[in-house]
């Protein structure tokens, strides 16, 4: 979705008319409420939070802007390890996506045939089921002594998890790896759905030029498939990357406290240490640092007009 | 070995249909739970079949509350961003002017923040006013993380509309508001819906932009994420299985609608 969404190919330039002075004025009157909306409420609030971030005081005694920068280094010094952890996870969780996700919408965009939209709701529809209660199914899932966990102790798996520190000691809940499962399926229906838009406006006669041309399927997918994909890649990996990256739910109802990512951090200091300079902060360096990973991604990927 | 070949051959389907069964296996495990008779107050490990929970869907206190709260919020929510964002869709696709980019990155913006960064500017905001935080600080969050998304569904229908079909209207004396209502409107609805569809499933499932800004207002993300700390009742696998049920009938039947439009335009 939204970043997916580059102009069809049948587009129709608006014709261009000489407007009359209270015409030229429409799309202003259009744009008014919606804009003012954002601007009061997202815009605004950005300012409110960078004034937060250099003040000092406390509740009690009121906060004033004192230009204290040192806040900005104290929460990185603190909490350095939540900022590392928020990135690796996001990034495997990121990458599972895409390996997971790709055969899936490969599979709805060439292959199901008439099962094509029974496939795509199935996707769909777990979106609309409350997302709480679907990350606590899968404490059930991988409850010790479930079934999960017993098939992947007998095939020795969780020896080697464990051994690489994303599980300890033969259970998978309150671990890394239950961290990143449960970020893993929360956002794959955001990769899925602009890998499967970009997928379905390949034209199929380049797949039989290919074929023609004595490729290889391997070879027609390294080489004309997943090139052309590129737009659903970069938009895909942008929807889950930059929401998983700030997510504190699936750290805390599936992980443990070693499992902290930095959004549990920020809603701690803001709603129940109330030390809002400190979340103001955190919050500032996690935008900054989102906002720097996606400009770099999106200038090596070559797609930058998408954005 | 054929097998070997077969596999091979199909290793994409069977791939694509893992990652399927990935994605379905908690809904699965939500409905087969709500069918549970817990002994403690947790509901994790199965015990024996009952309808207790099915038969008395609001018997935890202040969940059926919190679930009509919910609700209501997302219809607010959902009028207001499809409103404002269908304007602003098709101030962006029709007219030409200044400051176009400027609007496009603040249309974009939302999309690329975390949600935890959005929540807490909000929240310093909030707090700055000296604003109450309850019903209408969560309404005025979801009309604006909403908006974004209602904009991208709209703007994509609207570009691929051919403006010669409003001209043709036009020509055959139909005035601005007729041509609107009985052209315009009716060819960018399905745009308008997708985007109001997509509003009302953000703000209903929304939790981490409400925690921040719904004070001591408890909606249902909310009460679903105070319970798996005390204890979650069975009535919430009742209700997370009955969502996923109405929300797969109603896609299913909107898509049979839209087959049969398209035989009977076939037939024509």
């Amino acid at each position: 979705m939204s970043v997916t969404e580059a102009p069809p190919a049948r587009t129709t330039e608006p014709k261009i008319r000489k407007p009359s002075a209270r015409k030229r004025l429409v799309p202003y009157w259009l744009l008014l409420p919606g804009i003012l909306w954002l601007l009061v409420f997202f815009a605004l609030p950005m300012v409110y939070q960078a004034s937060t971030s250099v003040q000092t005081g406390s509740l009690e005694k009121g906060f004033q802007v004192t230009w204290h920068f040192q806040t900005y280094w104290d929460a990185l010094t603190d909490y350095y390890p939540q900022f590392i952890r928020s990135l690796l996870y996001a990034g495997t969780a990121t990458l599972l996506c895409l390996l997971l996700g790709y055969p899936l919408a490969y599979l709805i965009a060439f292959k199901a045939g008439r099962w094509r939209n029974l496939v795509l709701v199935l996707v769909i529809a777990p979106f609309f089921t409350s997302f709480l209660i679907r990350t606590l199914a899968w404490k059930t899932i991988l409850a010790d002594g479930g079934a999960v966990v017993d098939v992947l102790g007998t095939l020795h798996v969780l020896d080697v998890t464990s051994w690489l520190g994303w599980t300890e000691n033969n259970r998978v809940l309150a671990t890394p790896m239950a961290v990143v499962c449960g970020l893993t399926y929360n956002f794959l229906p955001f990769m899925i759905l602009p890998l499967y838009t970009s997928l379905d406006r390949i034209d199929g006669r380049l797949h039989e030029a290919a074929g023609d041309l004595y490729a290889t399927p391997a070879t027609t997918f390294r080489t004309v498939t997943f090139p052309l994909s590129m737009p659903g890649v970069v938009s895909g990996t942008l929807l889950t990357f930059i929401p998983a990256s700030g997510d504190y739910v699936n750290a805390e109802l599936l992980g443990s406290t070693d499992t902290k990512m930095v959004g549990s951090v920020i809603q701690s200091q803001f709603l129940r240490v109330l030390d809002y300079p400190t979340a103001a902060a955190l919050s500032f360096i996690l935008m900054a640092v989102v906002l720097l990973v996606v400009t770099v991604y999106i200038r090596r990927s070559g797609t930058e007009d998408l954005v | 070995m054929p097998v070997l070949r077969w596999i091979r051959r199909n290793l994409v389907v069977l791939a694509g249909l893992l990652t399927l069964t990935y994605m379905i296996l908690p809904n699965a495990v939500v409905m087969v739970f709500s069918f549970n008779k817990p002994n403690g107050r947790f509901n994790y490990a199965w015990q024996r079949f009952s309808l207790d929970a099915w038969k008395d869907p609001c018997g935890v206190a202040d969940l059926c509350g919190s679930l009509s709260l919910s609700l209501r919020i997302a219809v607010w929510a959902t009028a207001g961003a499809t409103v404002l964002g269908t304007m602003i869709a098709f101030a962006l696709v029709r007219y030409r002017f200044r400051a176009r980019g400027a609007i496009n990155s603040l249309i974009f913006l939302p999309m690329a923040m975390p949600e935890v960064v959005m929540a807490a500017s909000l929240l310093t905001l909030f707090l700055n006013m000296g604003a109450r935080l309850g019903f209408w600080t969560v309404l005025i969050a979801h009309i604006m993380f909403c908006l974004s998304f209602v904009v991208t569904a709209v703007k994509a229908r609207v570009m691929s509309m051919d403006p010669r079909l409003e001209e043709a209207a036009r020509d055959l004396y139909a005035g601005p508001v007729q041509t609107f209502v009985r052209v315009t409107l009716p060819i960018a609805a399905p745009g308008i819906a997708a985007g109001a569809l997509l509003a009302f499933a953000l703000s209903f499932d929304d939790f981490i932009i409400t925690n921040f800004n719904a004070g001591s207002t408890v909606t249902f993300p909310m009460f679903v994420w105070g319970s798996a700390q005390r204890g979650t009742p069975v009535q919430i696998n009742v209700i997370g299985t009955a969502m996923f049920v109405i929300a797969v009938a109603v896609v299913l039947a909107g898509q049979l609608i839209a087959n049969r439009r398209k035989s009977n335009a076939g037939k024509q």
